[in-house]
């Protein structure tokens, strides 16, 4: 969906998940590169701008920060602070901006009815990062789920972008943005 | 198949002339206008059941089509002696693709034949046990499953005879083959192996499984003529006699396959979607032995010593096959 | 029309434009998502006059095709890895009788071990079997390769497999422009067979040839393909002339001008290739790469030309000939044959391991120095190779030498190799 967002910015984007063996319960990665230029390289991101992490029980692997530029931004799917989640003095290198929670899950319990944080975070993002606007989140969120299900996922993007503009001052706009997005595969 | 009451003019003999029946109902070979599918000249040994089978089989099926035939021919002692290069004796749209896939090749023909609207056209895949039953098997079965409009005529003369006669897995018990050779305790095939395409292929529910036998040529023509009309996945499994695998004489091939059915063998039935609708009805029944006999194959039965166990197992087989399919005198409907 | 659409669903779109009658397909990762494309579209309705069939194995698959390619219309299938070992009877069958079947391979590893990801081992295993190989750098070239496909492969009479990197090429989300119907119709035109099984004028198909002809059959399956060496890049410039986009010929140079080192590869690491030749160029490094997109028939003479001026020539390649090296490393040496470059075969990526820029630099910066093997595995763990090899010359029952590399590594399920 982010590339889709960044697609109808009439940007160049490159998703693409690692691939496990897919089952329910296992956690996954996807990659998602965005670019005005055309994109060649096919590795997977290791050095992302930005990380997202959709399963806060994942902060417990080794290495999940690794190759994390300097200034790369963070965005943890959780209702608790960062000094909850054990992480703050981890990543008190980051920008203070750059580094935050939203309740993804909780949002979207609340507009969609159904735990599946996975668009709303794609709002917080937009937020946080500034590198793709919301309305392009929100149409690439439409096209992507059918009908009611588009509506309800991206009024859950919307609140996180509230909740997230909130919380920050509109960073400018990068060039090259990676991310890199933790998950566990989701049961429907 | 529909019997009319013939008069018989000769005493002493089962002899009755086509020219007594009714046209609508003589053999297609009776014809001189049938088309002669599988033309002479082909390379098939004397007395070869297989090429009798066919040419009936074929034939009947394009008078069935009206001409609108195309086969799909597995590898085997059929394709083989029918096509020795640089000739070929089809006179039909013929393919030879492998030996475990004419089933699916079939299929590919029926599905291009209808995206092309070209609803006529009647398709037959043909092979022989080996690569029907063994290595055909999963092509054969996917075919049955998705009910392709295909029929598949199998010529069971049970073994690999084109490589030498080995084994398959419709050979049957205590047959010599080469990979089952009549030496040790228990020579020949062993017990307790096999499968039977026919009813694997009623467990499939397709609209019409028969058998046939060469014994019975009018039979297996009615039956592949009663077959090409109906659409969805057909099953016919002929039994024909292979004089050099089986070690009988070649003029003794339909007398061979008259005695397999008449002992109960080779039983004659024909079923539509998983049950059976007809059965033949054994005229004389035959103890198994006497069909045994005229074969080199089972001639380790015999010789040095009759090999009574094994003649008395393969004999309730027989009995079984009489008693599980109806084909007792008096019993089922002719 | 331009999409933000993912690899496996542009080629579904794209081969679903070319009208294909028949198609079917035995489910494989990384495949599916092309198969279930194509279902659906022939399900409800928008690729219409097509027959789609569930099949009951690849073997299934293909002779599916062969038999449905006879009967003269245009055919489609798609597999990998095993599933084109499955089939590879019928591979070679539909060669043999000249079928224009398009066949979409994901590339993907061959087992054992088994592996689902990507490499080219499934692809390579049937490069000799008469089918035509083109490999595409990027999903945009992927689904305009299956639209030059149909065409040289009915043209020819000459089945074709467009190979795709699984995965990094299937799956993955990119920007393609998706050609219109109106485009492939006017450009791919209807198919005429050489040979087709028509009750009207009967023949006998796939009859048994003896000596005195055979080799004469099997020099003409391979003129087809020489024939093909000219077609390709014809048919490149004939697609570019109507959908403006280069894609597809026989191979693709980048920064060749003045490289004293040309890497050669197939497939999308390419596109990493190329960022770290970019890389080197700003440093003075005198390098550049060739794609090659035409694997089978092998551009001998264009390769040649290539790499004439080049003094190293680096193979990337994602495939191993066991106890040989290289396998498109061994082609290139043979388009090379009595010349002075030097052939460097690396062996990467092997069952899907991602090849990295850093390693590439590193890689390239060695081959400047004439500091590489003539066979080099890229990024191998010699700490786990010693282990295992010291663990078999201890012991006879040693156990599943993949089991025990695995216990090595005591991988987390979330690390990234």
């Amino acid at each position: 969906m982010l590339s889709i967002a960044a697609f109808l910015e009439g940007r160049h984007a490159q998703a693409f998940p690692s691939f496990g063996s897919e089952r329910m319960g296992a956690p996954v990665m996807a990659f998602c590169r965005i670019s005005d230029r055309p994109i060649r390289s096919r590795e997977p991101v290791t050095q992302p701008d930005a990380l997202i992490i959709q399963d806060p029980t994942l902060l417990n692997q080794a290495g999940l920060f690794e190759g994390l530029q300097p200034e790369g931004y963070v965005l943890i799917n959780s209702a608790r602070s960062l000094d909850q989640l054990g992480v703050a003095s981890f990543l008190k290198s980051l920008p203070q901006d750059h580094v935050l929670t939203v309740p993804a899950t909780e949002l979207a319990l609340r507009y969609i009815g159904k735990p599946l944080p996975n668009s709303t975070l794609l709002g917080g993002f937009a937020a946080m990062t500034g590198e793709l606007r919301l309305a392009s989140v929100l149409a690439a969120i439409r096209q992507k789920f059918p009908s009611k299900i588009g509506e309800t996922n991206a009024a859950a993007a919307e609140a996180a972008f509230e909740q997230v503009k909130q919380a920050v001052a509109q960073p400018p706009l990068e060039h090259l943005c990676a991310i890199r997005e933790e998950t566990h595969v989701e049961a429907d | 198949m529909p019997f009319q009451q013939i008069k018989f003019y000769q005493t002493g003999t089962f002899t009755v002339g086509n020219r007594l029946l009714d046209p609508a109902v003589r053999t297609v070979q009776s014809d001189a206008r049938r088309s002669n599918a599988l033309n002479c000249g082909h390379r098939a040994c004397r007395g070869c059941g297989e090429a009798l089978g066919a040419r009936y089989a074929v034939d009947a099926a394009m008078r069935a089509s009206d001409g609108n035939l195309v086969a799909v021919n597995a590898t085997g002692c059929l394709e083989v002696f029918s096509t020795p290069y640089p000739e070929t004796s089809w006179q039909v749209a013929w393919i030879h693709s492998l030996f475990g896939n004419a089933a699916a090749v079939a299929a590919g023909v029926v599905a291009a034949m209808k995206a092309q609207g070209k609803n006529e056209v009647r398709i037959i895949a043909q092979g022989g046990d080996g690569g029907t039953a063994d290595i055909g098997l999963g092509c054969l079965s996917g075919m049955f499953e998705r009910n392709d409009d295909v029929l598949y005529i199998c010529y069971d003369n049970e073994a690999y005879m084109n490589t030498g006669v080995q084994r398959s897995g419709t050979t049957p018990p205590a047959a010599r083959t080469a990979t089952t050779p009549p030496v040790g305790a228990k020579p020949g095939n062993v017990f307790g192996q096999g499968k039977s395409v026919p009813l694997i292929a009623m467990a499939h529910s397709i609209p019409y499984v028969a058998t046939a036998s060469v014994a019975e040529l009018h039979d297996l023509e009615y039956k592949v003529e009663k077959a090409i009309p109906i659409r969805g996945a057909r099953y016919i499994h002929i039994h024909v006699p292979c004089p050099l695998g089986w070690g009988s004489e070649p003029h003794d091939t339909i007398k061979v396959a008259r005695l397999a059915v008449e002992s109960g063998l080779f039983p004659l039935f024909e079923a539509e979607y998983g049950d059976v609708t007809e059965r033949t009805v054994i005229r004389h029944r035959r103890p198994a032995e006497e069909y045994l006999k005229l074969q080199k194959r089972f001639a380790h039965l015999f010789r040095p010593q009759r090999d009574e166990e094994r003649i008395a197992a393969i004999q309730a087989i027989a009995d079984r096959n009489i008693q599980r399919f109806g084909l007792q005198n008096g019993e089922a409907r002719p | 029309m331009w999409k933000q659409i993912e690899g496996s669903r542009a080629i579904a779109e794209t081969v679903a434009m070319c009208r294909p009658q028949v198609i079917c397909a035995y489910p494989i990762t990384p495949q599916t998502h092309i198969v279930e494309g194509l279902g659906e579209l022939v399900k409800s309705g928008e690729l219409a006059g097509c027959e789609f069939l569930n099949v009951e194995s690849e073997f299934g698959a293909l002779s599916v095709a062969i038999g449905a390619s006879a009967t003269g219309v245009r055919t489609y299938t798609a597999t990998a890895s095993q599933g084109l070992l499955f089939m590879a009877e019928a591979v070679y069958n539909a060669a043999g009788l000249g079928l224009p079947i398009v066949m979409t391979i994901g590339n993907r590893a061959i087992g054992a071990p088994i592996n689902i990801w990507n490499d080219h081992s499934d692809s390579m295993s049937m490069r000799d079997s008469g089918w035509i190989q083109l490999f595409a750098e990027t999903n945009q070239e992927a689904t305009d390769l299956h639209i030059q496909a149909f065409r040289l492969a009915e043209e020819l009479s000459c089945p074709v497999m467009v190979c795709v990197d699984g995965f990094i090429l299937t799956h993955a989300y990119d920007r393609i422009d998706l050609p219109l119907q109106h485009q492939v119709d006017a450009w791919l035109p209807r198919f005429e067979p050489r040979q087709v099984l028509d009750p009207a004028e009967p023949v006998s198909i796939g009859a048994m040839v003896g000596p005195d002809a055979f080799t004469e059959v099997r020099y003409l399956a391979h003129n087809k393909q020489l024939q093909a060496l000219e077609r390709i890049p014809e048919i490149s410039g004939e697609f570019y002339e109507m959908f403006g986009r280069e894609s597809g010929g026989l191979l693709r140079p980048y920064r060749l001008d003045g490289a004293e080192i040309v890497v050669v590869a197939l497939g999308s690491v390419n596109g990493t290739i190329q960022e770290a030749i970019d890389e080197l160029r700003d440093q003075g490094v005198l390098i550049g790469s060739i794609s090659i997109c035409s694997y089978r028939p092998f551009p001998l003479e264009a390769v040649c030309r290539a790499l004439m001026n080049a003094k190293r020539v680096v193979v990337v390649e994602k495939s191993l000939s066991v106890g040989l090296g290289g396998m498109l490393a061994t082609d290139v040496q043979m388009a090379l044959a009595g010349r002075r470059q030097k052939v460097f075969t690396v062996i990467a990526g092997l069952g899907g391991r991602p090849i990295t820029k850093a390693s590439l630099l590193k890689l390239f910066r060695q081959a400047k120095a004439d500091a590489l093997e003539s066979v080099t595995f890229l990024d191998l763990n010699w700490n786990v190779i010693n282990r295992q090899l010291a663990r078999e010359n201890a012991t006879r029952r040693s156990g599943p030498a993949a089991e025990s590399i695995l216990k090595d590594l005591a991988t987390l399920p979330t690390k990234m190799v």
